[in-house]
């Protein structure tokens, strides 16, 4: 438990040295906004549109890939502690698992889903 | 108890404060041997060679206006230099920097906490990461921030599959995900994980270096077409957070690098943090050594070498590197 308790420490710690500096900060640093300056930057231009563009859907679709191949990872980590105990059966399992999940990275690969432009 | 709680608290403040002082001399020896890559001779002025730059820079910063964009989001845009620097710091606690010695008559671990589930730790945290770089890029209300973080989040996620399946390899021979057990396990210079899993410290960098968003791999930065994307609108402590949290995060897989494939602290000689030194501020030097040697990659083929290339051969090494611990294992 006090393994923990140190990691906690450490984040408690860690932001509040952040805060401590932007507090500083706040106290010595100049402050004098006006219009202009709360422009948005874009190439010295007044800014085109609203800046919540449409982008590509295909960030999206390589998320929903990306979720399904962390999953496989996260059960390997388990997996790969126990394997000198389990032998060659986790390795048959493991195998056949992979193989699944690699044939829908194949599935994806050949519907061009893995394509850009 | 309260003894414990003392020692740790101070323990806590000690690796704070080295991992940010340096952070801090990260930059410096990158611009230092940037220049001298360059021809040129970098920071030389504020202090002998240049090296009060980097507090120099500090308190430059601190006295800098902070610009509030009007279009942004004020809550998450102030929040998220926070949300990226944290992750990056919390990767230290597990990371094992010297060996357990004794000071003032207390015995001392040389890790802040030795979780047991360290390495799953470093995985979770790492992932943590993302969050702030894409909340920076949607909450600014600028386009340049906006296609960063997103970029950022995708490049992101496609390296983490590879980054941990190829951790998974060095398991496979250590049987336990504790970082303290997996440096004792590399006592010896041949034990050293590199020379049994030398393609999965292949990965491994590549990973890292993705993963932290670097040449040649740096497309969320971009300058040259997304004005430093992320972090375009960001200006004072809230951009010198940023700054720190990416040498941070450098510092952090590089640790992570050195603990999992070159024995840690191990080494002749020298003092094991000394060591332990040596090895990060090495892989440091690789780091800046890629940014002035390569180009940076097209998008397209930063997201066709992670999945097509770099995604089939860690899962190829892990699988293999099973059957390699089953058959030796059967032979002994």
């Amino acid at each position: 438990m006090s393994e923990y308790l140190s990691v906690l420490i450490f984040a408690v710690t860690g932001a509040a040295i952040v805060l401590f500096t932007f507090f500083i900060s706040k106290l010595i640093r100049p402050h004098n906004p006006y219009p202009e300056k709360g422009v948005t930057y874009e190439c010295a231009e007044d800014a085109i549109g609203d800046s919540w563009i449409r982008f590509n859907p295909r960030f999206y679709i390589f998320a929903l890939i990306f979720v399904i191949f962390d999953v496989e990872v996260i059960f390997l980590f388990p997996w790969a502690v126990a394997f000198g105990e389990l032998g060659l059966f986790a390795l048959v399992e493991m195998v056949i698992f992979i193989l699944i999940l690699f044939f829908g990275l194949f599935y994806a690969w050949k519907k061009g889903v893995l394509k850009w432009v | 108890m309260l003894e414990i709680i003392i020692i740790g608290t101070l323990k806590v403040i000690a690796v704070v404060v080295v991992v940010l002082t340096c952070c801090a001399y990260s930059t410096l020896l990158e611009r230092k041997v940037l220049a001298y890559m360059q021809h040129r001779l970098g920071p030389i002025y504020a202090g002998p060679w240049g090296l009060m730059q980097p507090i120099a820079d500090g308190i430059k910063l601190m006295f800098k206006e902070d610009i509030v964009p009007d279009r942004s989001e004020r809550l998450m845009f102030m929040l998220a230099p926070i949300v990226s620097f944290i992750p990056a710091l919390l990767v230290f606690a597990v990371v094992p920097f010297s060996s357990d010695f004794s000071m003032f008559g207390y015995e001392i671990k040389g890790v802040l906490s030795d979780l047991n589930i360290g390495v799953l730790y470093i995985f979770a945290i790492t992932s943590l990461s993302v969050y702030g770089l894409v909340l920076a890029g949607w909450s600014s209300g600028s386009k340049y921030s906006l296609l960063g973080g997103i970029r950022s989040s995708a490049q992101m996620i496609s390296y983490e599959l590879s980054y941990g399946l190829s951790i998974v390899g060095v398991i496979l021979f250590a049987n336990t995900l504790s970082m303290t057990e997996i440096v004792n396990q590399q006592a010896s210079f041949w034990d050293m994980f590199i020379f049994r899993q030398p393609l999965a410290f292949l990965l491994f960098l590549t990973c890292g270096i993705a993963e932290t968003n670097r040449l040649p791999f740096d497309l969320p930065e971009c300058e040259s077409e997304l004005a430093a994307g992320y972090h375009t609108e960001y200006s004072s402590m809230r951009f010198a957070t940023f700054f720190v949290a990416e040498y941070g995060y450098m510092l952090a897989v590089s640790s992570v690098a050195t603990t999992l494939f070159l024995g840690g602290w191990q080494g002749p000689f020298l003092p094991p943090v000394i060591w332990f030194l040596i090895k990060v501020f090495g892989f440091m030097f690789f780091y800046i050594w890629l940014r002035a040697t390569f180009p940076r990659f097209r998008y397209d083929q930063l997201m066709a070498f992670g999945w097509k290339v770099l995604f089939p051969l860690a899962l190829a090494n892990t699988m293999g590197t099973a059957l390699w611990v089953l058959l030796t294992d059967s032979v002994n």
